[in-house]
């Protein structure tokens, strides 16, 4: 089952706060323009795996595996140029700085000029090309419109749409989205349906959602972590079916 | 008339010069939540780095970007190899966060403890390059001379270049957006440990100005127990606290208003009540708007 290629794998992931076991023996594995989805009941482990893929917890052993080369899992300021981007289920935006210039943040890696020579003004053409870039996927969001707003203005839908396209602007080859259809009504969840189906032309995708329908409508497979194990895993289909699956969302011992 | 005009004058000379320290605690503040009462140490350090140059170059125009440079490059030394090491090592427990602030002040008596040790306590004197002697108007003379016109002067342009560097590059988003939350700026791809030290730096090179104007708009006498470095010091953090602590813009209004008012209840009431109504304004700021003067509205815009 484990294919050398994945886009990125992990597995015997084991993490304890304290005497808490948070996560215990965790695998996954994303394939290369995939959309796979992690869920599970709330205090399952979700968020704390996340946290881990992205270097904000440190796990206590495991394996990451980035296009099939194993490494040590990455640090937070690493993320972004090893082609990974996510967004964060409280969107994270900053709130004093233009819709713009938030995109922008999300782009410096392609930024050439060092941070010094960039202060000192000398390229701007640099600053330029990471203005268009952002506006680029601004556009990609349906969001062009709200480019020179002030990111603490917007609605609640609004922001999900700057935080994804932030995310997408540093061009990861893996995208996480921690529960992008949280707070949205229906339409804009049709929306972002549709968009991350679009996505997969250029990337894979992990999300993390209680929007049942949203992870069947967009997920190819998914993982269902309980008490920080995965339970179950495979298509959609199949862990829908799966009695231990049932009985953790149901929480009867039907299994 | 004119006793007004000269107390105003007066007043934007001071508070120009506070607005730099003001801006170099705000960028201290903003990068590391750090109060750094190091800052006038620094200060003091860089303006006598100033003098060195001017004793053998007998430059006050070399020595005054010497000073900032060296301002710059001392601040960002102690971020990378003092501060780095404290805040990781003082991450937890009550003591968390005032031990960074305790530490601060400890540095402030280790570097004019460094600064005695290789100048002495004996005053040196660092003779102002344009002329103190104010303007005249038929047979009035203005409190405004030579030397504190390129004050002001100097003062707005600094404050240009480091608007431009906030609002218009790279940088200046990157250290923004450091400010407003680290860790998803981390997240974002944003070098946040290298933004910090550039922001220190920014910092000190601004305390280095402000210690070398400072010392030049007054009698020119420097010594490691200098009382302007104190008040340039607290007055400089008061103005910082008035303008929310956050912002750039706060911290130039805040020193400016500082400045003026000190200068009025100078003129107007009495050189006794100067120190009293500083701290007054402080006291006052701090239980009707703690936040700061205009928090609200643009405090972290800039």
């Amino acid at each position: 089952m484990s294919t050398n290629n994945a886009a990125l794998r992990v597995e015997g992931v084991n993490i304890s706060f304290g005497g808490l076991r948070a996560l215990n023996d965790v695998y996954l594995e994303i394939g290369k323009n995939e959309v796979v989805g992690l869920i599970g009941p709330n205090g399952a482990g979700k968020t704390t795996l996340f946290n881990a893929l992205c270097g904000l917890v440190k796990p206590d052993s495991g394996k990451f595996f980035l296009d099939g080369q194993e490494q040590e899992f990455p640090h937070t300021s690493a993320l972004v140029d090893l082609g990974i981007a996510r967004t964060l289920q409280g969107v994270g935006l900053f709130g004093d700085l233009t819709v713009l210039e938030n995109v922008m943040v999300g782009a410096q890696k392609f930024s050439h000029s060092g941070l010094v020579s960039a202060g000192l003004g000398r390229n701007t053409r640099d600053e330029k090309q990471l203005k268009d870039r952002a506006m680029h996927y601004l556009e990609n969001v349906y969001a062009s419109g709200l480019a020179n707003r002030r990111a603490d203005t917007l609605s609640y839908p609004d922001t999900k749409r700057v935080a994804i396209a932030r995310a997408l602007v540093s061009e990861p080859k893996i995208l996480m989205l921690d529960e992008p259809a949280g707070g949205l009504g229906s339409q804009d969840i049709e929306w972002m349906n549709l968009l991350i189906r679009n996505l997969t032309a250029q990337m894979s995708v992990l999300i993390v959602e209680h929007h049942m329908d949203v992870v069947m409508t967009v997920c190819s497979k998914l993982y269902v972590l309980n008490f920080g194990e995965v339970i179950a895993s495979g298509s959609a289909e199949k862990v829908r079916r799966d009695p231990a699956v049932i009985a953790a969302y149901l929480g009867t011992g039907v299994a | 008339m004119f006793q007004l005009l000269n107390t105003f004058l007066i007043g934007i000379t001071a508070g120009s010069i506070y607005s730099l320290m003001a801006i170099s605690m705000v960028l201290v503040w903003r990068s590391t939540r750090v109060v750094n009462f190091a800052q006038a140490g620094l200060a003091m350090l860089s303006t006598y780095f100033g003098y060195e140059i001017i004793h053998r170059f007998d430059s006050y125009w070399i020595a005054l970007p010497v000073a900032m440079i060296a301002g710059a490059l001392v601040a960002a030394g102690i971020e990378l190899i003092f501060m780095r090491l404290l805040l990781k090592h003082s991450s937890q427990g009550a003591i968390a966060s005032i031990a960074p602030i305790i530490a601060t002040l400890g540095l402030l008596g280790l570097i004019k403890s460094i600064i005695g040790y290789f100048w002495g306590n004996q005053d040196v004197i660092i003779e102002s390059p344009l002329s103190n002697v104010g303007f005249t108007i038929g047979t009035q003379t203005l409190a405004l001379s030579p030397m504190k016109t390129f004050i002001i002067a100097a003062v707005v342009f600094m404050v240009l270049v480091l608007t431009f560097i906030f609002q218009r590059t790279n940088l200046g988003l990157a250290l923004r957006a450091s400010a407003y939350a680290p860790e998803i700026s981390r997240l974002a791809g944003i070098k946040v440990d290298l933004v910090r030290t550039v922001g220190w730096a920014l910092a000190g090179a601004a305390g280095g100005a402000a210690g070398m104007l400072q010392t030049a708009n007054g009698n020119g006498a420097l010594s490691p127990d200098s009382l302007e470095f104190s008040l340039l010091l607290a007055f400089g953090f008061i103005a910082a606290v008035i303008g929310g602590l956050d912002s750039l813009i706060g911290a130039v209004i805040g020193a400016l208003l500082l400045g003026l008012v000190l200068a009025f209840v100078l003129t107007y009431v009495g050189g006794s009540l100067v120190f009293i109504t500083a701290f007054v304004l402080l006291l006052v700021v701090l239980l009707i708007r703690p936040g700061g003067l205009i928090s609200q509205k643009a405090g972290r815009r800039a």
